[in-house]
């Protein structure tokens, strides 16, 4: 699998963020995008996502499923959690879960994977910071996406938490998937560096 | 299908938790209707006539109060991404989002009406007339109210923008179902016609409803 961008344009309120940006990523392989604030590293993933359209330039997916846009092949961790505080951790998850489709794991392993399953009954609303963010990753292991789009993923996880979310990267790589990680902090796995604009 | 089963389910036990939308709906239907008695006067032939278009009004508003969360809720906390992202399409899934919310604030809006149809001295036939209006028509109100939701994500504050947006879009709804109780009550008019009418106006913005919403969601898209 094979996921490249050619000569992307990305122009927000009017203003060019980035432009003729070129990149490549192939299974088991992670790409750590870096650059300074603003210098578009959201852009690129909600661009990869499907949630923006670029201006110019194009971004495809080799050997992925056939039938499938790349954003439905895509996980996409980003700033907001998509967790409802009314709703358990458990109904977060299995709502997701349920919704997202696709080749599906145990809802419970993922927690247990994440360190959450003793507040399966907990409501959302409770979570900190750091375990909101655990949720997301669970979410990420509930279901199969070849493609993981992480925005700053090791923000609010304290250290236990960014090497469990290191050795989580370290076995989706390792089974084939493909990561696109916006951040600023080390990831904690082996990772190819795309720096977005000028001088960090 | 199971992927809309699930929004659906997942939406309806968000609105009837502790600070969902459906409870207030209810309470906001049951004040408006029960303040009119006190502002029209103790006329209970003038009440009779005025009933119907009481409870409409009462229920046209209830059901806007809560639609501008519709997708805003989704959107404030990233829900709405994943959605646009999945392998179900947008139009479904506005679709489902829509039932979801007209059966956990518009049901309980009819299920209400028998109650207050007694403060407005409505008889049986009259009340009955009323509710099966409303069953009918207040699908309508959300899923054409959903159009206004969706085009509010993309503005801060768009709640009182929604709800100009859509009252005039539920104008028709109003006539139709008013038209239709008060034929039931008080004749001259069949029930049948401005009822067909009505059933008409829900068929048109079950198909309508959705892919504006989806349209104007993906032009949103920031």
């Amino acid at each position: 699998m094979r996921l490249s961008g050619r000569g992307i344009n990305c122009v927000r309120g009017g203003r060019a963020v980035f432009a003729g940006l070129n990149f490549e990523a192939v299974s088991g392989e992670a790409l750590a995008v870096t650059g300074r604030n603003g210098s578009g590293k959201t852009s690129l993933l909600r661009l990869i996502a499907g949630l923006l359209v670029p201006a110019g330039g194009s971004i495809e997916l080799e050997g992925g499923e056939a039938e499938m846009t790349l954003a439905e092949q895509c996980h996409y961790l980003g700033h907001r959690d998509a967790l409802k505080p009314a709703l358990s951790v458990g109904e977060n998850l299995s709502f997701w879960a349920g919704f997202l489709g696709g080749e599906r794991f145990d809802a419970s392993e993922g927690l247990s994977a994440v360190g959450l399953d003793h507040a399966t009954h907990l409501p959302a609303a409770f979570l900190s910071a750091g375990q909101r963010r655990r949720l997301s990753v669970a979410r990420l292991l509930t279901v199969r996406r070849p493609v993981w789009l992480l925005d700053e993923p090791t923000t609010a996880l304290d250290t236990a938490g960014q090497d469990m979310f290191a050795r989580l990267m370290r076995d989706h790589l390792a089974s084939g998937g493909l990561i696109i990680a916006a951040t600023h902090a080390p990831l904690g796995i082996e990772s190819r560096e795309l720096r977005i604009g000028g001088i960090a | 299908m199971s992927a809309l089963a699930a929004l659906i389910r997942r939406d309806i036990r968000i609105a009837l938790r502790v600070g969902g939308g459906a409870l207030i709906g209810v309470l906001f239907f049951l004040t408006v209707v029960v303040l009119m008695p006190f502002a029209v006067g103790p006329d209970l032939a003038l009440l009779t006539r005025l009933g119907p278009a009481i409870l409409w009004l009462g229920a046209l508003l209830a059901s806007l109060l809560t639609l501008d969360r519709l997708f805003m809720a989704d959107q404030e906390d990233g829900s709405l991404d994943l959605i646009t992202m999945s392998r179900t399409p947008l139009e479904l899934a506005c679709a489902a989002k829509a039932l979801a919310h007209w059966l956990a604030a518009g049901v309980p809006l009819i299920v209400a009406t028998p109650v207050l149809g007694l403060l407005l001295n409505l008889d049986m036939l009259a009340t009955a007339a009323v509710a099966l209006t409303l069953l009918a028509g207040t699908p309508a109100l959300t899923f054409t109210g959903m159009i206004g939701a969706a085009l509010a994500v993309t503005l801060h504050r768009g709640g009182l923008l929604m709800a100009v947006l859509v009252l005039p879009l539920s104008i028709p709804v109003l006539i139709f179902g008013v038209a239709a109780s008060q034929a039931a009550i008080t004749g001259p008019l069949s029930f049948g016609a401005p009822f067909s009418i009505l059933c008409a106006l829900s068929l048109v913005s079950f198909v309508i409803g959705p892919l504006a919403a989806a349209a104007s969601l993906r032009h949103g898209l920031d």
